[in-house]
């Protein structure tokens, strides 16, 4: 990735902040400490509203989503967490009445420009959903879906091979390839979508409540695995866990609905900030667990 | 027990009656035994029936014969393949264009009135008497497109017999598949035409081909439009699929049936033996088309 390059340094360079008090040492990746990545946006949602037919479900956002971070969307459900990332994947073009206001632009590129192919777009950004949804396929043929609809030419067995290891599932199930996905624990099925997600090599990997079927070990593997993936990859989470975030994340974005139950940013900021220095009242009494 | 206090419960809240309890269900359980034991019955009573009354007159030489007027010598060949051959018209007629029709309704079209409203009246349609579908063909396949009184015409008719039943189920089938296995696709950067390709009908092909094996069993056993559509009971000669006389078994059956001589009971009785037979082969070909459509599928 030509991101871990040197560039100069960003605006919001959060470089100074203080020492990470709720950093768990498993997240600390050998030789990539969050500092050494630029903050160089690569999603930005400047004025973004999203409307259900005449609902808004959420009003006037401007974040921007860095690279190779970890971005962790949190808030009280029906804020339109949700549906703020999957206008980053257009995958809300899926529901019928909705609409987007506003512009996101994903590498510089609008995303709801006219000519603009929301295939092209999810292939690029990807997506893990909040239940597992593997197919009803074989392990491999899960993996090598994605790789197979987008006319992949190389070796198939290297790439899910590769894969399903940078998933952190190989030595799981290298031995039972051609056994169908369904079978696997929730946690495992997770990382198998993760790794038919990572197969298709995309640069942003967007993630709707990965962790909220799993147990606490699975969630612990799938956020060691996201510390892992980070060097590669743009991670937006959106979680109901605090803990998570606080755990997980290099950046937090606090969300909340207003009394028309529109959803809206109230702040964004270095994890570390939002957590133990909160600008806001509304994100304090949040993540202190006074409301939601 | 502190009976005195003001939180003392009054004894009679609840009235568990769990003897009664139990007995309603042991009632109900009773019920669903006597209502599948009488179809038993009656199967086996039909059946047993049929079959003694076949015996005699099912063997090799009533297999491959033609009808005759005298019993003895009479065989059901030309219905057989007359049936064989309708069933593979109708097959390789509904399939594509039920499937079809039920994925544009289902996986295309948007969830509007109309599409609402065209499928209810799908679902109506598959309730019209079979009849009304005879003077259709009659009108559109013989007359209209002068196809003729011929196997084609009336394997055509079936086959608008029986589309709606197709159509409806492969709907159910598909949207049977849970949103998240189209999103998981969506998401992976597919196409529609590859989500449903790949995802949907895959995970649908059990319950469509389930609906098709009813409905293709429905057309091998329908004689009223075969009526309309020129069906002989009489036909001597393997029935050519675009021209000429045909008859098939259920028409030869109630041809045989109908006739005063208690002879030809009996080879009425042996054709049902063949119709079951061919019923059998026909959803047992089903069945491997299934089990091949849903190979890769590993729920």
């Amino acid at each position: 990735m030509s991101s871990q390059l040197a560039e100069p340094p960003p605006l919001e360079a959060v470089d100074d902040r203080p020492p990470p008090a709720v950093r768990i040492t498993a997240m600390t990746v050998p030789g990539v400490a969050a500092s050494d990545v630029d903050a160089e946006p690569v999603i930005e949602l400047d004025g973004v509203s999203c409307w259900y037919g005449s609902f808004r479900a959420v009003r006037d956002v401007d974040i921007s989503i860095e690279r190779q971070r970890i971005t962790a969307l949190i808030g009280p459900s029906g804020c339109g967490k949700s549906t703020l990332i999957r206008t980053m994947n257009r995958m809300n073009d899926l529901v019928p009445s909705y609409r987007t206001e506003g512009r996101v632009t994903f590498e510089g590129q609008d995303l709801y420009a006219r000519g603009v192919d929301p295939v092209a777009v999810r292939r690029r950004v990807g997506m893990v959903f909040q239940k597992p949804n593997p197919f009803p396929k074989s392990i491999y043929d899960n993996v090598a879906f994605g790789p197979r609809i987008n006319g992949y030419r190389g070796d198939m067995d290297e790439l899910v091979e590769r894969s399903l290891r940078r998933a952190a599932l190989w030595d799981d199930v290298k031995d039972k390839l051609g056994q169908s996905g369904m079978a696997l624990s929730g946690g495992q099925q997770q990382r198998l979508c993760i790794a038919r997600t990572i197969a298709v090599e995309p640069e942003v990997i967007l993630m709707d409540e990965p962790c909220s079927a799993l147990d606490p070990r699975s969630t612990l593997q799938i956020e060691e695995l996201m510390a892992e993936l980070k060097r590669d990859y743009t991670i937006v989470i959106v979680t109901h866990n605090m803990q998570q975030a606080a755990r997980a994340s290099d950046t937090t974005i606090f969300m909340t609905m207003g009394d028309d139950r529109a959803g809206y940013v109230v702040e964004r900021g270095a994890t570390t900030q939002i957590f133990t220095n909160p600008k806001h009242r509304l994100t304090e009494d949040y993540v202190s667990g006074r409301f939601g | 027990m502190a009976a005195a206090t003001p939180a003392a419960r009054p004894a009679t809240r609840f009235e568990p009656a769990l003897m009664r309890r139990k007995l309603s269900g042991t009632v109900f359980y009773g019920a669903c035994l006597a209502a599948i034991g009488l179809l038993l019955l009656t199967l086996v009573a039909l059946l047993v029936d049929v079959f003694v009354r076949a015996a005699p007159w099912l063997d090799v030489d009533f297999l491959t014969g033609v009808p005759s007027s005298r019993p003895a010598r009479a065989g059901i060949l030309p219905a057989m393949v007359g049936t064989f051959e309708i069933g593979l018209i109708v097959g390789a007629v509904t399939f594509p264009i039920g499937v079809a029709a039920a994925i544009y309704l289902a996986e295309y079209a948007a969830d509007s009135r109309l599409n609402r409203l065209l499928q209810t009246n799908i679902s109506n349609l598959a309730g019209v008497p079979s009849i009304i579908y005879g003077i259709l063909g009659l009108a559109v396949f013989v007359r209209a497109l002068a196809l003729g009184p011929t196997i084609l015409s009336a394997a055509l008719t079936l086959s608008l017999l029986i589309l709606p039943v197709v159509i409806i189920a492969s709907i159910e089938a598909l949207k049977a598949v849970p949103q998240a296995q189209r999103e998981g696709a969506y998401a992976l950067g597919a196409s529609r035409w590859q989500m449903v390709r790949r995802s949907v009908l895959p995970a649908a092909a059990p319950g469509i081909m389930t609906g098709i094996i009813l409905a293709m069993a429905r057309a091998i056993g329908e004689a009223a439009p075969l009526i309309l559509i020129g069906a002989f009971t009489f036909v001597t000669f393997l029935p050519n699929p675009i021209e000429g006389q045909y008859t098939v078994l259920p028409i030869q059956i109630y041809g045989w049936a109908t006739r005063p001589q208690a002879d030809f009971q009996g080879i009425s009785a042996a054709a049902i033996v063949v119709v079951l037979g061919l019923m059998l082969v026909l959803n047992g070909l089903a069945l491997v088309v299934r089990a091949r459509l849903s190979r890769h599928i590993q729920w």
